[in-house]
């Protein structure tokens, strides 16, 4: 008797989570939060919130940036490489006592400065038609190059006291971050609903059926990696705030994690599918995994281990549940 | 668009405007840059060249077998393999040299196993080679760390470090031999045997090939399991040459090692291309870098030129075809 109802109960949970990409990262989440809370329990305090959510921001934005270009069935492997390139020159642009009018305006060449980078790689990958991921593989190497000639050895500065209000920031006592995250996802589906948005998957989903059916392709891609730079170059202004310099290295390992995070969202890396959000939870799920990793006593030695085995596993589940769906299938 | 014209009207293959592209530079840099020193000197910087060619072009081959295997097939842990395969011979060597073949069989072992990891990955459980390769750079990286744990970390035994530095027969080294007959087995594995056949046929149609009866994760899986191997391999030649271990010892050649499939004309789809034009590829990059160097280029305009010197190769033979087509 108990055979049959385990049986039955095994075989709704196959149903329930046959095509159901966004239970894993949930999943995830929920665990990853949980065993992060048991083990810090003061996270929830604005200033703990408030702290850990400035760290995460550049990411949150790299990843935003990601998932832009996948959705659009291409990739950027440069957006660290172009988060580099603008902190590197925002803080040697700013000083310790710039105003907060030249904040703005070196702010804004910044932004153009990533969106010119993005461009750069929208040229190559929808005009010229070069592969994407080699192709910003390679500007990576370009960009962090510049950024080295830029920014030599770590340091620095930003307006002091732009940073601290950065720090402190919380409106109705809810820190910033969780305001700049609500914005993003304001945004993101405002962006969703227009008719760029709308041409943002159809071009992942497929290039020819696209094409045929009168979507400007090649611009719509090019604008999405343009997007993208600007994104970058906007995590790059989040990045320099919380720490008051950079280091023009900083954003070349930033750059793996923002493809982790995406593809943890449960946004496919054939395009055509996903979004923003799931990032963003790809992106806190990480962020937890690390928590968690430094928050037990392995010695510092071992964690980075610890910490890529368990994102390796996250990354290798779904191959593992699709394995487990095939079989049943040949079954019957 | 002029050198792709004359690609086809001439019937130059890629392998052999490499090759003639790293003659060419080498002449070129020979006589306006390093000074004219006669005959001898030439040969002298030849040899030298090519001596350093040998470990960029046996890592390569590793990232030649996986692009060839196509599905976007990319090897980004060449880097991290070279160095921890490195660090487990050294770590055994431990600068004696009684454990020298356990040695590298050790490190060949590490190798193949990472590399074996990353074609189950990719062929069995799908994830993207991009992301399952840059997965396991991170553990491999890991694994580094936890290995060295702040320790010294041993070195390459004497007799090691003369096979692979000192020259051996006509003035070239330990390291270009090697290089010579392990071109000469890739060039059989590619062109001789059934494993080679297959390889090309998965690159350039998965579908057709799996209804052919080859069987493509297999295949796969061994050309990731070779990629892995073979970086060990570059990494063992490569303790032999440095003598020490360090972190950065492998991580120089990962980007290198693609441009050099690149530049030797093996397409980024897969299933078209040869080792020889990577040997040819990893020449030019070695005598670009030389020239580079001598001219006392700073680190980051050489990591510029080495980026812009990809994007055009890729611009003249990695173009996809327009959709109106």
């Amino acid at each position: 008797m108990t055979f049959v109802t385990m049986a039955a109960l095994k075989d709704n949970l196959k149903k329930f989570t046959q095509n159901k990409t966004f239970l894993l990262p949930l999943l995830l989440l929920v665990i990853t939060l949980s065993v992060n809370f048991f083990l810090q329990p003061k996270m929830f305090d604005t200033r703990v919130l408030g702290g850990n959510l400035r760290s995460y921001m550049p990411l949150i934005f790299l990843a935003v940036a990601q998932t832009f270009v996948i959705i659009n069935g291409s990739i950027d492997l440069a957006v660290g490489a172009e988060m580099s390139l603008v902190a590197a020159f925002l803080v040697t642009r700013l000083s310790e006592t710039s105003t907060l009018g030249e904040f703005v305006l070196i702010l804004l060449a910044g932004i153009g400065i990533g969106m010119l980078a993005g461009a750069f790689n929208g040229l190559a990958v929808s005009y010229i038609r070069l592969p994407a991921f080699i192709t910003s593989y390679a500007s990576s190497y370009i960009f962090g190059g510049i950024a080295l000639l830029v920014l030599p050895r770590p340091g620095g500065n930003m307006p002091l006291d732009l940073a601290d209000a950065y720090r402190h920031a919380a409106i109705l006592g809810i820190p910033f971050g969780i305001w700049v995250i609500a914005l993003i996802l304001i945004v993101w589906s405002v962006v969703r609903a227009t008719r760029y948005g709308t041409f943002l998957y159809a071009v992942g989903g497929s290039e020819k059926s696209a094409y045929a059916s009168g979507v400007p392709v090649s611009q719509n891609r090019f604008v999405t990696h343009m997007v993208a730079g600007g994104i970058a170059a906007i995590a790059a202004v989040f990045l320099a705030l919380n720490t008051g310099s950079s280091d023009a290295r900083i954003g070349d390992a930033m750059t793996l994690n923002s493809v982790v995070a995406v593809v943890l969202g449960g946004t496919l890396m054939s395009g055509g599918s996903g979004g923003v959000a799931g990032s963003i939870l790809g992106v806190l799920i990480l962020s937890f995994i690390r928590n968690i990793v430094s928050y037990t006593n392995i010695s510092t030695w071992i964690q980075p281990l610890v910490d890529a085995t368990i994102i390796l596993i996250a990354i290798a589940s779904p191959g593992f549940i699709r394995l487990f769906h095939r079989k049943e299938i040949k079954a019957k | 668009m002029s050198a792709m014209l004359n690609i086809q009207r001439k019937k130059l293959s890629p392998p052999l405007i490499a090759f003639l592209l790293a003659v060419a530079l080498f002449l070129f840099s020979s006589f306006f840059i390093a000074g004219g020193t006669g005959l001898h000197g030439i040969a002298d910087r030849g040899l030298n060249i090519l001596r350093i060619s040998a470990f960029l072009g046996i890592i390569a081959a590793g990232q030649t077998l996986v692009i060839l295997s196509g599905g976007e097939g990319i090897d980004l842990s060449v880097g991290t393999t070279v160095t921890l395969a490195a660090m487990v011979a050294g770590w055994i060597c431990n600068k004696q040299d009684q454990n020298i073949w356990i040695a590298l069989l050790a490190g060949l072992a590490v190798g193949t196993i990472i590399g074996f990891i990353n074609g189950i990955g990719i062929a069995i459980l799908k994830i993207h080679p991009l992301i399952m390769t840059l997965s396991i750079s991170g553990v491999t990286t890991g694994v580094m760390l936890a290995i060295y744990q702040g320790k010294v970390l041993g070195g390459s035994g004497p007799n090691m470090t003369r096979l692979i530095s000192l020259p051996i027969f006509g003035g070239l080294s330990g390291a270009v031999i090697i290089w010579i007959l392990f071109s000469i087995l890739i060039w059989v594995l590619l062109t001789r045997t059934r494993y080679g056949k297959n390889l090309f046929a998965v690159g350039n149609n998965r579908n057709a090939s799996r209804l052919s009866g080859v069987r493509v994760p297999q295949t796969v899986i061994i050309a990731y399991t070779l990629s892995g191997l073979i970086a060990a391999l570059g990494g063992f030649a490569l303790l032999g040459f440095t003598q020490t271990v360090y972190f950065t010892l492998g991580g120089a050649y990962l980007f290198p090692s693609i441009a050099a499939v690149v530049i030797g004309g093996t397409t980024l789809s897969g299933g078209e291309g040869s080792y020889w034009g990577t040997m040819s590829g990893a020449l030019v990059l070695t005598v670009v870098d030389s020239i580079l160097t001598s001219i006392q280029l700073s680190p980051p305009a050489r990591q510029i030129i080495l980026g812009v010197i990809l994007l055009v190769v890729i611009t003249v033979y990695g173009r996809q075809r327009s959709l109106r087509q």
